[in-house]
């Protein structure tokens, strides 16, 4: 039987801050153990938290560009509970389960995913909120008892919960890339999933169809890549909509996913009720943001994808597929624009970018940025090409190189002679000897034969070492073979 | 008795030496170990620091107002120095790796920390009996309670150890010890001082406060520790004035107001006469006296159990065994490291109100005390203002009986937290407020609050230095 399938993500983003939510010792990934850490942080006796502007700053983007609300009276609370990593024994967030202290710094959001089938659908985002991160626990084998590196204790996170508007799991993929795109066009997350920037859980549930209540939900944790989260829900749903069908109920727990064996596996056989008796944080006053904050936050945001996306259509005319995959990624379209910014073809330029570099790029996995040449070195090739200096098959010969050693390509044109003959004379002697090498082709074409052309041409450009003008081959050879 | 400011003059002027007092002091200390009033000395660390005071003066600096000046401070206000320990054995030998701001301030300004003194476990306590160190003595009747929860330092005062200390008031752990051994104790405006050091009991009314043996040695000491802090987001941005300024004033023209409720049952006949001796005195020096009205005073204390406790549950979850000094040995798996740690380590009284504000946090309970109580604290405010709009100072005894005798009021919880009905409005409105002694029945002392309005301590100590000088005569 076919169930009506509700979805809905818990992200957290740890935002890349110079320093912690409430204390000033500094973010940084892959520092040594317990290094980054002071009485504040590790919790002492006596210490309080400082909130950190700045962290409030980007949870504040964060919210203008999905549309939220922004509350001017946001309040922190404390979330109880005891574990090893985390030192106060409470962790400061914005939760809380009285709607007079449940006050996050952004409600009522959304954002635009574009499906398959070319619609748009809108997500609603029930809420973005603050709160510290915990440290972490790393269980050596080589030692006894379980280790504890602080370092993250205290990295500021925004969560952003999604509205159960999600209905199939490739529709969470595309909400995540979303998410990610604008994180990164925002650049107040690394949204890194494999190093734990960007963390994801997913609430997953069955039900008869749209109109029926929501079924038992399962929280599906330990996916560390967005593939992952769409396999772990696809598996989750498949096995769902089994133990429906035998006419078993959904018993509302947390599993994580098995990625070797690709299959949810229950954590806790019990369910276990938490009770976090969250309560206003007494060491924090209020976070007081003021209008005319908001509206320089707001002033100050960079363009997001959607409005690059429409200005590349508009502006450089380029088709809206291209715009699309050319505003996926932020760098990307950094160095598309820097590429058009050389170059008046900018639909020639977009190829270049969506065709060679992006392979690249991929087959290497590294950012555009890594690459040896500059995307102005790029237009410059775009522009030999369109000026006719080159052909478009000595542009990829050319493109090599520059990938190879970075150099400009007006030099490599130059230094391997790869200017485009023109000279009709010069032509006219690559033809004359490749006919007579082909005396029977020619006696093939002329008894009508035409498609035999293109063999011509490309045993002339051969012949030129690729370099012979191709509209002037076909002229030529076409007044050879036919006058 | 000299005042604390000519002693600091004289150690400035280089008539007398920081060493000779703090000297003098550690000798003292260790005359009256009987009466327990220290948890740590930190001996020869402050002969070290008054020595290097000496010879700033010697070289001709000038140094703060509190120059070269011995000083006591509660074992829950956390020093580089020495351990901090909050009167627990889950924290006995517990040592800070920084000053707390308020103890860097009275440093700056040239005091010398002396000793860390006796309390409450965690400051839960109006005897100082729930130390894990043993209660301290009253040194008026050693038979009595010294009060607390910042006993040890009322004591310390009291026996002459040190002239002037630091304490902390979560619901009158200033005032009560102070009534208890006739000194001078002032709770300053919630947000004055930085609580960046204090060991958090309930962060929502925990203020870092003074005793002296008169008004102007408790409010030079809070001069030099009061003012916004950078490491405190409930730190006031008020500007700090010199409260010792408008201590000569006199009262003349003030208002005082007398809340009805406070005079009512439950209060001791010799106190009431004691309180209402004095009361005539300073009408008749030109005070004008009003009745006022605090209608919620009735719902303070259960207030107060129920905030101060959830709060507290959540800032004694640190102590799990994973760090500081105190771990249990046989425990089998995480859960039960937590449990047995914090079973050996914490006392009875720490236990209950731990558990007490575990359960009003606990989902089902939440509205009907957590939420409750927050109304009513919000309604104890708006009362204060309605009463401030008519008057200048309120008035009430700071006790509702006599210092009770030691292990009285231990085993009866109910006695012990109505012992703090005239002080526990004060932290949930977060205003100033000071006790001073004002009668003697027998040994024992009786003390006068004065409660102020928000930021107005210079107007209190003003009041309560008229009041120490009439009474005195």
């Amino acid at each position: 039987m076919a169930y009506s399938v509700v979805i809905g993500l818990e992200v957290h983003a740890q935002l890349s801050t110079n320093t912690k939510m409430f204390c000033g010792c500094k973010v940084e990934f892959g520092a040594e153990p317990n290094t980054l850490v002071c009485p504040v942080c590790l919790g002492m006796p006596g210490t309080l938290p400082m909130p950190n502007a700045k962290a409030v700053e980007y949870a504040i983007m964060m919210g203008l560009a999905c549309d939220s609300r922004i509350d001017t009276k946001a309040m922190w609370t404390r979330k109880n509970y005891f574990y090893p990593d985390l030192p106060k024994g409470y962790q400061i967030t914005q939760q809380g389960e009285n709607a007079l202290y449940d006050r996050p710094i952004c409600t009522k959001g959304h954002l635009d995913i574009d499906l398959d089938d070319g619609t748009r659908k809108r997500i609603g985002l029930t809420r973005i909120h603050m709160e510290e991160d915990a440290g972490k626990l790393i269980h050596d084998l080589t030692v006894s008892d379980s280790l504890f590196d602080a370092n993250r204790c205290g990295t500021p996170l925004i969560e952003i919960v999604s509205d159960p508007d999600l209905r199939t799991p490739r529709e969470a993929y595309l909400y995540l890339e979303k998410l990610k795109q604008i994180l990164e066009y925002l650049e107040i997350c690394d949204a890194n999933m494999e190093r734990g920037n960007l963390r994801c859980d997913a609430n997953v549930s069955l039900r008869k169809d749209e109109f029926a209540p929501f079924g038992n939900r399962v929280e599906l944790k330990n996916m560390n890549s967005f593939h992952n989260i769409e396999k772990a829900l696809e598996s989750e749903i498949e096995l769902q909509a089994m133990l429906l069908d035998r006419g078993e109920t959904i018993p509302k727990q947390t599993k994580r996913w098995d990625v070797a064996r690709g299959v949810t596996v229950a954590t806790r056989t019990k369910e276990e009720a938490h009770d976090y008796r969250y309560f206003p944080e007494p060491d924090l006053v209020r976070i007081n943001v003021d209008w005319k904050h908001i509206e320089e936050v707001k002033a100050a945001l960079p363009e997001l994808p959607e409005a690059r996306r429409k200005r590349y259509v508009e502006e450089y005319g380029i088709p809206p597929y291209d715009a699309a995959v050319l505003t996926s990624d932020k760098p990307v379209s950094q160095f598309y624009e820097r590429v058009c910014a050389v170059t008046k073809d900018k639909k020639a330029a977009s190829n270049w970018v969506m065709g060679e570099v992006l392979r690249v790029v991929k087959e290497r996995t590294i950012s555009v940025w890594d690459l040896k040449f500059t995307p102005e070195q790029l237009g410059d090739l775009v522009n030999l090409i369109g000026d006719g200096t080159i052909s478009g098959k000595i542009a990829k010969a050319v493109f090599e190189d520059m990938l190879a050693d970075g150099k400009a390509p007006g030099q490599i044109v130059k230094d391997k002679n790869l200017v485009v003959i023109n000279d009709s004379g010069a032509i006219e002697a690559y033809i004359r000897d490749v006919l007579e090498k082909n005396q029977d082709s020619v006696v093939a074409y002329k008894a009508g034969k035409v498609k035999l052309l293109g063999f011509f041409v490309g045993q002339v450009m051969k012949a030129s070492g690729g370099k012979a003008g191709p509209d002037q081959v076909n002229q030529i050879l076409k007044k050879h073979l036919e006058g | 008795m000299a005042t604390v400011a000519d002693t600091a003059r004289k150690v400035q002027s280089g008539e007398i030496t920081s060493e000779s007092l703090v000297q003098a002091s550690l000798a003292k200390i260790e005359a009256s170990k009987g009466l327990n009033a220290y948890i740590s000395v930190l001996g020869e660390q402050a002969l070290e620091r008054a020595r290097a005071l000496d010879k700033r003066v010697k070289a001709g600096e000038k140094l703060g107002p509190l120059a070269g000046i011995p000083v006591a401070v509660k074992d829950n206000i956390v020093t580089a120095q020495g351990r901090t320990t909050c009167g627990s054995k889950i924290l006995g030998d517990f040592h800070s790796p920084y000053d707390a701001t308020a103890v860097e301030r009275l440093i700056a300004a040239g005091a010398v920390p002396v000793g860390k003194t006796n309390m409450d476990e965690f400051a839960m306590g109006a005897t100082s009996e729930t130390s894990a160190f043993g209660a301290p003595k009253n040194p008026l009747d050693p038979s009595v309670i010294a009060g607390g929860s910042s006993g040890g330092s009322a004591v310390a005062v009291a026996s002459g150890t040190v002239a002037i200390a630091l304490g902390s008031d979560t619901g009158g752990s200033i005032r009560q010890p102070a009534s208890c051994c006739g000194l001078v104790g002032i709770k300053p405006t919630y947000g004055r001082v930085s609580r960046y050091g204090l060991v958090a009991y309930a962060s929502s009314l925990d203020q870092i406060g003074t005793f002296g043996n008169s008004v102007a040695d408790a409010a030079l000491l809070l001069n030099s520790i009061c003012g916004w802090d950078k490491h405190d987001n409930t730190s006031a941005q008020v500007a700090v004035p010199d409260f010792t300024a408008s201590l000569a004033k006199g009262i003349k023209g003030k208002i005082i107001g007398l809340p009805k409720e406070f005079f009512g049952v439950g209060l001791n006949q010799d106190v009431r006469s004691a309180v209402m001796k004095a009361l005539e005195t300073l009408e008749k020096a030109g005070a004008v006296m009003r009745e006022v009205s605090i209608p919620s005073f009735q719902y303070a204390v259960a207030a107060y159990y129920v905030i101060a406790t959830a709060e507290a549950s959540a800032n004694l979850s640190r102590f799990d065994g994973v760090r500081y000094t105190i771990r249990s040995k046989d425990a089998k798996d995480l859960f039960g490291l937590y449990a047995k740690t914090r079973s050996e380590g914490f006392g009875e009284e720490v236990k209950k109100r731990i558990l007490l504000g575990t359960y009003v946090l606990s989902s089902g309970f939440y509205d009907a005390y957590y939420m409750q109580a927050q109304k009513v604290r919000r309604l104890i405010t708006e009362d204060f203002n309605k009463a401030f709009a008519t008057c200048d100072v309120v008035v009430s005894p700071t006790m509702p009986t006599l210092p009770p005798k030691l292990g009285e009021i231990y085993s009866d919880p109910m006695a012990q937290y109505l012992g703090d009905i005239y002080t526990v409005a004060v932290n949930l409105a977060g205003l100033p407020a000071s006790s001073q002694p004002v009668g003697r029945v027998g040994k024992l002392a009786v003390g006068l609050q004065f409660i102020g309005k928000a930021f107005q301590e210079e107007e209190l100590l003003q009041v309560a230095a008229a009041t120490e000088k009439l009474c005195a005569a």
